[in-house]
């Protein structure tokens, strides 16, 4: 047995298949499917009020919960507002949160990961202190806690997410970073007698670039998730916002009469989700690969 | 050697983690500064505020002694396993989480059954069907499970097996054990879904880099039977990033479960932490994240032992855990 051969890639994500067979290979379906459905929802987000039949909070009191029909093409909720327009607006806030929690938090974990990662010794241990620290919490309760208490509602949220994320995003840093020190280029910057800075910076920081970049996509699909959890359970956007969780919320109590009102901002959470996490798998077999 | 033996290994690992808990009591302890406007007020949840009220309360607290003394006799009180009262209907917190105890329980054990009784064999024959219409379809499902969380596939299964087709109860927890097994169905599956993903994941991963090594080569040169070399060689070095995860796993199943509660609307543990949260119920908010943080902390030490049963290696230190 040779002990010398860590498994320290058995934990990567993988999917799509073996990267090593799909180097040369086109693009798989499934990535364009992602594709064009992230690129609808990306379009959605921006100009959602413009496409959406109904005005997200026109509110039709007497009409009140319906199934759906050719006006209402996902039926209407409990205060006769249209399900598709709530779901089409409800775009922004699904990707505007995690693309600030992705973003956060790999600014802040970049930093933290480059210095443990490179500089060693004082920095490393205390920086991988907190890092296991905060693995030994129950995160997603910790952000349900936190947010209840302290309120603050979406942007609470999202800084606490923010934290979370860069416990975990810190140490794939780090790794990266402490697989690039000891290759010769950055032996000879050294030599060189190029500042620790730069060498971080500008020397080290572009090599780990992609790898950053996929997991910054994976990131985002968990973020999604997370924050449509809060939503859902009435912690995250305030009440009446054309949110996917808060929907969920607001509409499971009607699954027998509209069932739209609930499974379609379900299935708009899952799809979108989903087609983050094949797009950054995909990008994490790409860049691993090369 | 006797460094090395189990028993000290336990204790020691008991040890380190007592910083670590009071560290965790102390956020929780600080969760009543951390609400906005006057402790005092926060803690006399919907009571009338008049000034003797706020007064009993300041003094039932020590909310007059400085933080650190306030916070050194709370803990004397939890140390004795007294968490104090709800702040709506004054109910000792203890019993209110003994209640609710017994179904997150049963909820978590059922839905752990789910996630590895069905994501491990999954991921098996992912590995061995590598590149193949059924690895990609599991692979396809690993992505939704990740991807899903457990209040929308509650729902989903809300919808088609409660309404839709009327096979299993839309709402209840049943009475009796099969009775309860019946109710709890749909909530297990949409707690074990969200969670299998990640096993999926993690198993088909380490089986298919187990496949590829040299012993299991030789085996198959040898000429053992396949079924043999699959599960009393493979499977077993397979499966201990497997339990490398487990703490991600318990993290995804206990997160899951206060989705899943609130989704079907279960007096379980999880809501009540909602529901605790929603009304700013400080004491019954800090003891369920105290316990839940706790049973977190000695679950990875069980984790860790476990792991150097499987390979001992690791409690000598010649590989990093």
């Amino acid at each position: 047995m040779k002990l010398e051969e860590a498994p320290a890639s058995a934990a990567i994500p993988s999917a799509i298949g073996e990267a090593s067979l799909l180097r040369r290979k086109r693009t798989p379906l499934t990535v364009w499917i992602a594709m064009v459905f992230v690129a609808i929802v990306i379009v959605c987000a921006a100009f959602g009020r413009q496409i959406a039949p109904y005005p997200p909070n026109q509110q039709d009191l007497l009409l009140g919960d319906t199934s759906p029909s050719a006006e209402h093409w996902a039926g209407t909720d409990l205060l006769g507002r249209d399900v598709l327009s709530r779901t089409i607006v409800g775009a922004r806030t699904a990707l505007v949160g995690p693309a600030v929690v992705a973003a956060g938090a790999f600014a802040i974990a970049t930093l933290l990961g480059l210095m443990a990662g490179y500089l060693g010794g004082k920095a490393d241990s205390v920086v991988m202190r907190w890092v296991d620290f905060m693995f030994a919490l129950p995160g997603p309760l910790i952000a349900i806690v936190i947010v209840g208490v302290v309120g603050g509602g979406f942007w609470t949220a999202v800084a606490v997410l923010v934290v979370l994320f860069t416990a975990p995003d810190t140490r794939i840093v780090r790794s990266a970073v402490l697989e690039q020190r000891p290759l010769p280029y950055i032996e000879a910057a050294r030599t060189l007698g190029i500042s620790r800075r730069r060498i971080m910076f500008r020397h080290i920081f572009p090599n780990i670039l992609p790898l950053i970049a996929a997991y910054v996509v994976l990131d985002f699909a968990f973020a999604l998730v997370s924050l449509a959890g809060l939503s859902f359970l009435g912690l995250g956007v305030p009440p009446g916002t054309a949110d996917w969780g808060r929907m969920l919320f607001e509409n499971r109590t009607i699954l027998l009469t509209n069932p739209m009102a609930a499974l379609l901002p379900a299935a708009a959470i899952v799809f979108t989700a989903a087609s983050i996490n094949v797009l950054g798998d995909w990008t994490y077999e790409r860049m691993s690969a090369r | 050697m006797r460094d090395g033996s189990l028993p000290a290994y336990v204790l020691r690992r008991l040890v380190a983690a007592i910083p670590l808990l009071l560290l965790i009591s102390l956020g929780v302890f600080a969760l009543v500064n951390l609400a906005p406007g006057d402790p005092a007020r926060s803690l006399l949840g919907s009571r009338q505020a008049s000034p003797e009220t706020l007064a009993a309360i300041r003094e039932q607290y020590n909310l007059d002694e400085p933080f650190i003394v306030q916070y050194l006799i709370w803990l004397r009180q939890v140390v004795v396993w007294d968490l104090g009262r709800s702040i709506q209907g004054s109910e000792l917190v203890t019993s209110m989480i003994w209640q609710r105890l017994p179904l997150t329980v049963f909820l978590g054990v059922y839905g752990s059954l789910v996630a590895l009784g069905i994501g491990i064999p999954l991921g098996v024959l992912a590995a061995y069907k590598q590149g193949s219409e059924v690895d990609r379809g599991v692979v396809a499902i690993g992505v939704i499970g990740v991807s899903a969380p457990a209040f929308a596939t509650g729902i989903f299964l809300l919808y088609v097996f409660g309404v839709y087709l009327g096979w299993f109860p839309i709402f209840g927890q049943g009475e009796g054990f099969v009775d309860k097994v019946w109710h709890l169905t749909l909530p297990a599956f949409a707690l074990g879904i969200s969670v299998m993903g990640l096993v999926i994941k993690i198993t088909r991963a380490s089986m298919i880099e187990e496949l590829h090594k040299d012993y299991v080569a030789f085996a198959r040169a040898r000429g053992l039977a396949s079924r043999r070399i699959t599960t009393s060689y493979v499977l077993r070095n397979a499966l201990i990033p497997v339990v490398t995860a487990a703490g991600l796993i318990v993290v995804g199943l206990l997160t899951g479960a206060v989705l899943v509660e609130v989704t079907f609307g279960l007096p379980g543990l999880g809501s009540l932490l909602v529901s605790a949260v929603t009304q700013r119920d400080i004491p019954v908010i800090q003891g369920i994240v105290l316990i839940l943080a706790s049973f977190i902390v000695l679950m990875h030490i069980g984790i860790d032992v476990l792991y150097t049963l499987i390979d001992p290696r690791i409690r000598f230190g010649r590989v990093e855990a």
